[in-house]
């Protein structure tokens, strides 16, 4: 079967070119869609309390969802293509980059934050100069999670998943502080 | 200076207000201990200085200015804050953490980096050495000493220091208090210091304000507070060993008796003993007098332990003060 494969391949390089690029794409655009939306609100959540409970169960319960069932669920309102691939893809990688941007930014010592408060920083800058940057490696875990869970979504090809998993490990460690670093 | 008046506080589902009608004026340049059991609204009354915590009723003046009028975020980086947990940047170098008022407030780099380097010295660490390095490579002692670094950093008028020795090691914790008093002493800031040790407050402050259930219970300075509790319950606070406290307080020098001659018998202390020091060689050699002399050996006069039961008995005005343990031996 591998070597059926190998050859229709070899058969239909540009096809097969084509066929990555769109995917990469694809996997691409949700993630930066799904990053752009979730670590602001799970900023805002963390920083808020009370309400953050609601979010967070519904982005748990949209986390059990297979990522093939959400295909299956969004294709018939959307058909298929382009645009409905990145809406199910961008819904499937929200949760993770939710929950663990919360869960950071609440693990932040409040003892820096206040610390932070009580030398003038204004709210923006507290979460710029502070909360971000330490919540950083944490945040990143979940967009390496989403980004498997997507690469695979759009491809189910488990080498493709882990060399992305690699890719993003090395990313991640590329952007945590170096103070943050493990000795 | 700073002026609290009549300044309260409560917080939702407590019984009673954390801080109850609060007068308290702090002289410029002087350091203010706020001491109390827990829950009498000591670090309730510092926080409400700088805003931290909103006040419910009473003005609060800073400098002049009425600060319920300015803008929290400008108010703070003009007083300097500092906190037991110190609560440094772990992601950003000591320079870094050291910059960070001067840069909120936009100066110049190179100013910035100057002042860094200043302070660095100014608290004991070699700043070629420490610059770079992160807060999790220092010892809790060198934490503390870059958090009072930065909080000095833009050189505000006006400090808060909030258990700053809290989390230290006995021996660290004395160093500190010696190095800072020299210090924030040498920079004439005016000081709300809030500890929970008696002795860190007579030690460190110029004023000691003793509180209870978020009143102000006496308001003196430590010889005052340690002459002559308020009620039963400064003077349990300060503990029943409060006129060895004051003789910590006194010089040695100060009660000197007349006519100290070089043969006297009894032990011989360092002119800049206190008078506590010289009680306890009294103790030790069962002789009731002590020889001070200076550091080529001369004797510079004798203390008697009559002339220090004088001492703390007497008034300023020379008048006898109530019965105390001393007086009774």
């Amino acid at each position: 079967m591998f070597i059926e494969a190998w050859d229709y391949l070899a058969g239909h390089q540009a096809q097969f070119l084509a066929a990555l690029w769109r995917h990469v794409a694809l996997s691409a655009s949700a993630l930066a869609i799904a990053a752009a939306i979730a670590v602001p609100l799970g900023v805002r959540l963390a920083n808020k309390g009370g309400s953050a409970l609601v979010a967070i169960n519904a982005a748990n319960i949209g986390r059990t969802l297979p990522s093939l069932a959400v295909l299956a669920l969004v294709m018939p309102i959307m058909g298929t293509g382009f645009a409905p691939s990145l809406f199910a893809l961008t819904l499937l990688a929200l949760p993770p980059i939710l929950i663990n941007t919360h869960t950071a930014i609440r693990q932040v010592d409040p003892d820096i934050v206040d610390a932070a408060r009580g030398m003038g920083m204004t709210a923006f800058e507290i979460v710029r100069k502070v909360e971000l940057p330490i919540a950083l490696p944490v945040i990143f875990a979940g967009i390496r999670t989403a980004a498997v869970q997507v690469v695979s979504g759009a491809i189910p090809a488990t080498l493709l998943s882990l060399s992305t998993d690699a890719f993003f490990g090395w990313i991640q460690r590329a952007l945590t502080p170096s103070g943050l670093r493990a000795p | 200076m700073i002026d609290l008046d009549v300044l309260s506080k409560a917080f939702p589902g407590s019984p009673r207000p954390a801080v109850d009608r609060l007068t308290l004026s702090i002289p410029a340049g002087e350091v203010c201990v706020l001491i109390g059991p827990s829950g009498c609204g000591k670090t309730t009354t510092m926080r409400m200085i700088n805003r931290m915590i909103e006040p419910d009723a009473g003005t609060i003046s800073v400098e002049g200015r009425n600060i319920l009028h300015v803008d929290p975020v400008e108010l703070r980086r003009s007083i300097g804050y500092v906190i037991q947990q110190v609560g440094l940047f772990p992601h950003w170098s000591i320079a870094d953490n050291i910059a960070t008022v001067p840069r909120l407030l936009g100066w110049e780099p190179t100013r910035t980096r100057a002042r860094v380097d200043e302070l660095l010295s100014l608290v004991g660490m070699e700043p070629a050495q420490y610059r770079q390095r992160f807060p999790r490579e220092l010892s809790g002692g060198q934490k503390q000493r870059v958090g009072v670094a930065r909080a000095l950093a833009a050189d505000p008028p006006v400090m808060l220091m909030d258990e700053p020795f809290g989390a230290l090691d006995p021996i660290t914790r004395t160093r500190l208090q010696a190095e800072f008093l020299r210090i924030l002493r040498g920079l004439r800031k005016t000081i709300v210091f809030v500890t929970h040790d008696i002795d860190e407050a007579i030690k460190m402050g110029d004023r000691i304000a003793i509180m209870r259930d978020g009143r102000l219970v006496q308001y003196a300075t430590p010889e005052a507070i340690l002459a002559q509790p308020a009620d039963a319950f400064v003077d349990e606070f300060v503990g029943s060993d409060r006129a060895l406290k004051r003789l910590a307080l006194i010089p040695a020098a100060d009660v000197v008796a007349a006519g100290a001659g070089a043969g006297e018998p009894g032990a011989r202390l360092p002119a800049d003993a206190s008078a506590r020091d010289a009680l306890s060689a009294m103790l030790a050699t069962g002789v009731d007098r002590v020889t001070l002399i200076d550091e080529n050996g001369a004797a510079r006069g004798t203390i008697t332990l009559s002339a220090m039961r004088v001492r703390l008995t007497a008034r300023g005005d020379g008048s006898a003060i109530e019965p105390h343990p001393l007086s009774n031996t």
